[in-house]
């Protein structure tokens, strides 16, 4: 036997177990209706398979899950899919949810069943995808979808698998009834997750109010081919809480925040165990459960089989409940269940019990008093908060005091709230804080995100309006250097007099005529696309068009060779690469879909794919090219565009890893929105391009601004020997006119390069 | 079928705040008893009075307040601050001392901070010091013991002292044994009990009640109504601290057995510095918050100007509660260690 540790606090409310125990176990004859709801589970809602009319059969699948935490649906007996619509659902706040209403036909046709013998032959990944195509989810009444727990990543090392079959909730006995039931199938299940998880220790608690299950579960363990340790664990309120019971059979607590993995603990319920050995030897899925009905106004309390979906209104039916003398229908147990509104809700895979309870079972509460502030509720906290405390800031609004008191590591048993001589509701004050609290937190997250996007909506704003101005700029400069050009030309014949103007007109001409071919070939396109009839004459101006940018384009190229070597103009060049390079990816995206579909343009676009690949290519020589021939003149401005360039996809990668990320963590948490799961497939190709746009530039940039420095360094040295000298020529011819303009040039020179020197230090000292 | 919706849990455990303060005063009774045994009508008298005050005072402030009067008057805050006080008063105290008292602690100390729960000080013990800074003469005039005294007051001419404005007749007061110690002078401790027996059988009847209300404290502790904390740690302290002191010096300072059987000692230790709503909560900060009474009674006894302290070292620990309180906070499951102080 092994130690068994404590935990503070705790309760001993009246057990009331004993109703409930009266009766063997029960099947409840079949419902005329069934009621499924596609979400029954921690997670994503399941999305249905099946549509209003279609015939299912018993076991079969009607709903599959929709990401990672989520869980399939199967039909519980055979029948007609009748309805798929939002009814009501077993929740606090008694709301609709979308669900399948199958109408049996009472024949109870199984699909075909596959089981496996022995389980050992196959991939843990089957064994898991097995489990998962059961649908089984957490029984105890959490229902998160088991095989993710029993199939874990790798950065969990199990060593201690922990079988939970505490029950200390009051008035339930469901899972005391099947240990003694089906004590094989829960030991068939533990061996089964133990095969998979292959922890250390394979520990089962029992509270010892249940002899009998202790019994059942310590003969079966015995005969099973490894080793489980059955623990009676004392009868205390709330020794079944996750947390509690590792603590009770470990000693060790899980940390706040973390989850039992984290610390190589995972926990299972007797259900959800029996459950797996079913699905996984004869492929069961998860049709059924055993739920306790009891309260006092059942005339017939005791455990049922029951199918999931059964309307509640059946099951009191079953159990002889007098509705006039129900006053109180709690879903779960008495200390942290749900009150419902009405019995025409399911019951689902998580029901554990049903209490129909009469007004002197469970009277009204009656008015809260002041807090005296007795510490009974801290005597008996199982987590060791100060719940007086919490209670005065939750009542308080004083939300960040309250965090600061633990409020999150509430595990909202009702300890609390019990003993509390002030009959104040505590449980409420703190659900309520804690809505509260994560209503705030989801709601600076969402600021944050939209000044994030705002941020950088106002920037690309500034940013295209001061490139649209340099535009403007350009080209009126341009236009008036062209006038004078003209006039010059005009005038005389002369070498031209300003071959940078010149340049600069060419430049803007070729612009203007390869946009000009641009519309025409949009025209073209858009006459072609739409059917339209004067395609010969748009051909015609296009052609027209492309002379034109060649002419253009031809002027340029005299310019240019005419002009001195000058910078080109690098952001332009950029500019025009990454313009080519999107134009291509949109072309690859379109052809892929094309493609995909099997259209007609696919040709089309395949060819005009690799007139933009070899465009996207000549832009990025040039670019290159410019850069190379950039870099001795200016390369301090270039790398600083760079650097500034680098940065931003940087930055742009970062946040989108992070949202990923975020967005992962909330799934993992078990906000399991269709949204978050949207935003995920979302932004994981966002990531992936932006990660690549990022490689890129980084392969573009030069490794190091090292080199350029030191060549500019060496320039300013020559620059200033070359000032030296000059100096000491004029030292000593005396004075010279000549050698005096020259020693001028070449001051100026020198300090040009220093300020090169400077500007391009300060650019590289800040990456 | 009108089903309730109510937010879990669904059971409560039977016992109200009205059961526990009415246990308290339950409690106290045997300590009330023994006073009346050694001092005659006078503690009984009072503590009706002060309770029918109490109760009359809170009607008033709760009527002013337009809050419903049965639902508060049934927790019985309000009558057990009224019998507390009686019980610190002395026995023949005249009816508007006592008055004054009652006002001061139920309608200042207690409704003008919010009412139960939401009072800082200890309302029987503000009460309690007003009286004892303001009228220092009713204050300590006592009555001695029935049997020392030889003196017995009738019910009548007990009811003619307090309410008539008679005064106590001098054959009947005796300074508390407190009280006569710090007035030895030259005096040894064994020389002063020699000294006559009537002071010792004056030390033997505060003995007596003293015994009374620790029986009673006893109780509470079996009834889980308070914990050992508090009272633990606060006479521990006292006979630690009285017994150092005695051992270095035994002529001159009182026994750790004297210093835990006179005066309000077992009335403060067990009833008066656990009223939850004005002590420490946690078990840590009780532990220091009763040692802390404890020390300071010590102190206030030997080195102060009043006789008895019990008074003024609850209202001082008062006045700590709630910084000990952020300071010895329970570590919660999961975590490495406590939270300390209070970040904002
Ligand atoms: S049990 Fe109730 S009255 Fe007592 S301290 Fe806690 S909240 Fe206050
Ligand atoms: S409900 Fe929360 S505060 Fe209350 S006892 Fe349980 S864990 Fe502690």
């Amino acid at each position: 036997m092994s130690k068994i540790w404590s935990f503070h606090g705790g309760i001993h409310p009246p057990e009331n177990k004993q109703q409930s125990l009266q009766r063997p176990l029960e099947a409840l004859p079949l419902p005329s209706r069934l009621v499924l709801p596609l979400q029954q589970h921690i997670g994503a809602p399941a999305s249905p398979l099946v549509k209003v009319g279609d015939r299912v059969l018993k076991g079969q699948p009607i709903a599959e899950p929709t990401g990672f935490v989520s869980a399939y649906l199967h039909a519980p007996t055979s029948g007609t899919v009748v309805d798929l619509v939002d009814h009501s659902v077993p929740h606090p706040s008694g709301m609709t949810a979308p669900c399948v209403v199958i109408e049996p036909d009472g024949e109870e046709r199984w699909i075909e069943l596959q089981g496996v013998d022995d389980y050992r032959s196959l991939e843990k990944h089957e064994l898991a995808e097995r489990i998962r195509h059961a649908g089984i989810a957490g029984m105890g009444g959490a229902g998160f979808p088991t095989e993710i727990k029993l199939h874990l990543s790798d950065d969990h090392i199990i060593n201690t698998l922990i079988i939970n079959g505490v029950e200390c909730e009051p008035y339930i006995t469901a899972d005391d009834m099947l240990m003694r039931e089906r004590a094989d199938e829960i030991i068939g299940g533990i061996e089964i997750a133990a095969h998979l998880l292959t922890p250390t220790h394979v520990l089962m608690g029992i509270e010892d109010n249940k002899p009998e299950a202790a019994r059942a579960m310590t003969e079966a363990a015995r005969r099973s081919r490894i080793d489980i340790e059955v623990v009676v664990v004392p009868t205390k309120y709330p020794s079944g809480g996750e947390r509690q019971l590792v603590k009770l059979l470990t000693g060790v607590e899980v940390p706040s925040g973390k989850i039992p993995a984290d610390i190589g603990i995972v926990v299972q319920n007797v259900g959800t165990l029996a459950a797996v050995y079913n699905a996984v030897h004869f492929g069961k899925p998860l049709i059924s459960r055993i739920t306790t009905i009891t309260g006092e106004a059942a005339s017939r309390p005791g455990n049922r089989e029951v199918l999931i979906g059964t309307p509640i209104s059946d099951l009191l039916a079953h159990a002889g409940v007098d509705p006039n003398r129900l006053t109180r229908l709690v879903m779960g147990g008495p200390m942290m269940g749900y009150a419902l509104g009405n019995a025409n809700v399911p019951l689902i895979k998580t029901s554990n019990c049903i209490i129909a309870g009469a007004a002197d079972e469970f009277p009204p509460a009656p008015p809260a008093q002041n807090c005296i502030r007795c510490g009974a509720c801290e005597q008996v906290c199982p987590a060791e908060l100060l719940p007086q405390q919490l209670h005065w800031f939750a009542k308080g609004r004083e939300y960040d005091k309250a965090l600061n008191f633990n409020l999150l590591d509430c595990i909202e048993c009702g300890a609390c709230s019990y003993v509390c001589p002030s009959n104040i509701p505590l449980v409420q004050y703190y659900r309520h804080a804690k809505g509260e609290i994560r209503r705030e937190q989801a709601e600076q997250r969402k600021a944050e995100q939209a000044r994030i996007r705002f941020e950088a909506r106002n920037e690309r704003l500034e940013r295209e309006k001061t490139e649209k101005e340099a535009r403007r700029k350009a080209r009126a400069e341009a236009a008036a250097k062209a006038q004078a050009a003209k006039k010059d030309d005009a005038v005389t014949s002369a070498p031209k007099a300003d071959p940078e103007a010149a340049l600069k007109a060419a430049k803007t001409a070729a612009a203007v005529a390869r946009t000009k071919l641009k519309k025409a070939e949009k025209a073209l396109q858009i006459a072609r696309d739409s059917g339209e009839s004067d395609l010969a004459a748009l051909e015609a101006e296009v052609s027209a068009q492309q002379q034109k940018v060649a002419a253009s384009e031809a002027a340029l190229k005299a310019a240019e060779s005419t002009a001195p070597a000058k910078t080109p103009d690098i952001k332009e060049l950029k500019l025009a690469a990454a313009t080519a390079r999107t134009k291509v990816t949109k072309t690859e995206k379109a052809l892929a879909d094309a493609e995909a579909k099997a259209l007609p343009s696919a040709e089309k676009l395949r060819s005009s794919l690799a007139t933009l690949r070899s465009k996207a290519d000549a832009a990025q020589h040039a670019l290159a090219a410019a850069e190379q021939s950039a870099r001795p003149a200016a390369p301090a401005e270039a790398t600083a565009a760079a650097t500034a360039d680098l940065k931003q996809l940087k930055s742009n990668a970062a946040i989108l890893r992070t949202k990923l990320k975020k967005a992962r963590k909330a799934i993992e948490a078990g906000d399991s929105s269709a949204e978050l799961a949207q935003q995920v497939t979302e932004l994981e190709p966002q990531l992936a391009s932006a990660e690549q746009a990022l490689a890129a530039a980084q392969a573009q940039q030069p490794p190091h601004t090292g080199p350029d420095l030191k060549a500019l360094k060496s320039a300013v040295a020559i620059a200033r020997t070359k000032v030296k000298k000059a100096q000491k020529a004029l030292d000593e011819a005396g004075d010279n006119d000549d050698l005096r303009a020259e020693l001028a040039q070449l001051q100026q020179q020198a300090a040009a390069a220093d300020a090169a020197l400077e500007a391009a230090q300060q650019a590289t000292e800040s990456p | 079928m009108a089903l309730m919706r109510l937010s879990s849990p669904h059971v409560h455990r039977p016992g109200k705040t009205g059961d526990v303060m009415k246990q308290v005063i339950a409690a106290a009774l045997p300590g009330l008893a023994t006073l009346v045994w050694y001092f005659g009508w006078g503690p009984l008298i009072n503590a009706v009075f002060a309770v029918t005050l109490a109760l009359l005072f809170e009607a008033v402030i709760l009527k002013l307040r337009r809050r419903p009067l049965g639902f508060y008057l049934g927790d019985f805050s309000a009558a057990l601050t009224g019998l507390l006080l009686a019980l610190a008063l002395p026995p023949y105290l005249p009816w508007w001392t006592t008055t004054v008292g009652v006002f001061v602690a139920i309608v200042i100390a207690k409704q003008l901070y919010g009412g139960l729960g939401q009072n800082p000080f200890n309302p029987a013990m503000i009460g309690y010091a007003l009286l004892l800074i303001s009228f220092p003469v009713e204050m300590t005039r006592w009555a001695g013991p029935q049997e020392v005294t030889g003196a017995q007051l009738s019910f009548v001419d007990a009811l003619a002292v307090i309410f008539a404005g008679q005064g106590l007749p001098d054959a009947v007061t005796m300074a508390t044994p407190l009280e006569t110690f710090k007035h030895k002078g030259a005096l040894t401790a064994d020389e002063l009990w020699a000294q006559s027996a009537q002071l010792l059988a004056g030390l033997h009847a505060w003995q007596a009640v003293n015994l009374a209300f620790l029986l009673g404290g006893i109780y509470l502790l079996l009834r889980r109504i308070i914990t050992w904390h508090i009272p633990g740690a606060l006479l521990f302290t006292l006979f630690m601290v009285s017994g150092f002191f005695y051992g270095a010096d035994p002529s001159n300072h009182g026994s750790p057995l004297f210093h835990l059987s006179t005066g309000a000692i077992m009335l403060g230790a067990f009833f008066i510095a656990t009223d939850p709503v004005t002590a420490a909560t946690s078990n840590k900060g009780k532990l220091v918050f009763g040692a802390s009474i404890g020390l300071l009674i010590y102190i206030i006894r030997t080195w102060g100007n009043y006789p008895d302290a019990v008074a003024f070292s609850v209202l001082l620990m008062n006045l700590a509660a709630p910084f000990l309180d952020y300071y010895t906070r329970p570590r919660t499951y999961g975590h490495k260690q406590p939270q300390k102080g209070i970040k904002r």
